[in-house]
């Protein structure tokens, strides 16, 4: 397992009321990300538990590309990877932001 | 719900989908969510990756507008196996329904059986939730469970289910003890040959459930059928009484003295009267379920 953590700054809110939202499921090539509402809103936090070490520059990519098309300010990632491909860890990161930005029920 | 909701496959749902879509939309609402990160305490010392809410959801909602306690196990984390912190959330569900007294409660199994890496805590988990369930259903709870998941229901989830008050199941939702790796690991390629597909789904299969009457009810592959199954067995199940658990004993006693010699699953159907026993495998669910209908109306004070 390799721990990684990723802050950026972020333009702007992330859209939305939903205070938390949870995507995908940890199995091999595929990671859970946890979606929570608790920082500054021009703050954005990914923490990723990965099982496949060694890929910490692949995941800085996909991370900042991440940041950079959503701006999803305010919200801390929590990801628990069993080893999902960059674009499997996209989809799901947008899945992530996407379901954050619908209003609470 | 809508009508892509109604025949969306159960198989393929993950289990927080399948408790959204088997319930009242808007309803459900969750125990010991995924932001409490309640995680596997084990997991970390073998190097292997947690899931926040370690492979099950559990919490509350209704079921056409009665309250239910529902639990549901992610057969994709893990094989849907049974660790010490998801023992511990279906166990804690179970007692909340036994001192209710009044709320059934719904298992959505999908499991493997005990997780390796957390043998001792997963097997000491499977006894406590065995007698919870137990517990429960003296209390007058309902206890029903659904299985249709990739992991099908094995192992200690496979005892629990032998435990409820009654159950659901479609031709993906195979219901054993021993899978079948383990039996030909232990007796031989002879006596079982895990490779032989068509021999595991017919032997362990939802379609053989149905026709032994393990599983009071064969469904298709949707949560709609799901639903209705649920809903149908929480009107029908039987008081657990001492003459209920009479019954169940009678009911296994004669199933062994019909069916004990024979070899294959082919052979029980055949017993059993279906017409052309060598077409249930591949046969259509309604037609399968009108067959089983017509052969054996499950017993009801039995269980």
């Amino acid at each position: 397992m390799e721990d990684l953590s990723f802050r950026h700054s972020t333009p702007r809110r992330a859209g939305g009321s939903r205070p938390m939202a949870i995507i995908g499921v940890v199995a091999s090539g595929n990671l859970e990300v946890l979606a929570e509402r608790v920082l500054a809103d021009t703050d954005c936090l990914l923490e990723i538990k990965t099982a496949a070490p060694g890929f910490g520059e692949v995941w800085k990519a996909v991370v900042t590309d991440f940041v950079d098309r959503h701006s999803p300010g305010g919200i801390r990632f929590s990801v628990n990877d069993g080893g999902a491909r960059p674009d499997v860890v996209s989809l799901r990161l947008a899945q992530a932001a996407r379901l954050m930005s619908e209003d609470d029920r | 719900m809508s009508h892509s909701q109604k025949v969306a496959s159960w198989y393929e749902a993950s289990a927080r989908t399948r408790v959204r879509l088997l319930l009242d939309p808007e309803s459900f609402v969750e125990f010991i969510g995924p932001e409490l990160r309640e995680t596997s305490p084990h997991l970390r010392l073998f190097d292997l990756p947690e899931q926040f809410d370690d492979g099950i959801v559990v919490g509350h909602g209704q079921l056409d507008g009665s309250p239910v306690f529902v639990a549901a196990q992610e057969g994709r984390f893990m094989g849907g196996a049974f660790g010490e912190v998801h023992g511990a959330k279906l166990t804690g569900i179970l007692r909340a329904a036994r001192d209710l007294k009044s709320v059934p409660v719904l298992i959505l199994f999908d499991t493997g059986g005990v997780r390796l890496q957390e043998a001792n805590a997963g097997e000491l988990a499977i006894a406590e939730i065995m007698r919870a369930v137990i517990e429960a259903r003296t209390a007058g709870v309902k206890v029903v469970g659904l299985i249709g998941g990739r992991s099908g229901c094995y192992g200690g989830g496979g005892l629990i289910a032998g435990c409820c008050s009654a159950l659901a199941v479609s031709e993906q939702g195979r219901i054993a003890v021993s899978g079948p790796e383990v039996i030909e690991t232990n007796r031989g390629v002879e006596e079982f040959d895990s490779r032989d597909h068509a021999l595991v789904w017919r032997t362990m299969g939802g379609k053989h459930r149905r026709l032994l009457g393990g599983a009071e009810f064969f469904v298709d592959d949707t949560v709609q059928d799901f639903r209705d199954a649920a809903l149908a067995l929480l009107a029908s199940v039987a008081p657990f009484t001492v003459a209920t658990l009479r019954a169940e004993q009678e009911r296994l006693e004669d199933r062994l003295r019909r069916f004990g010699g024979c070899r294959d699953a082919v052979e029980i159907w055949a017993a059993q009267g279906v017409p052309d026993a060598r077409s249930i495998p591949a046969m259509p669910a309604d037609a399968f379920i009108a067959i089983a209908d017509k052969l054996s109306r499950s017993r009801r004070d039995a269980r």
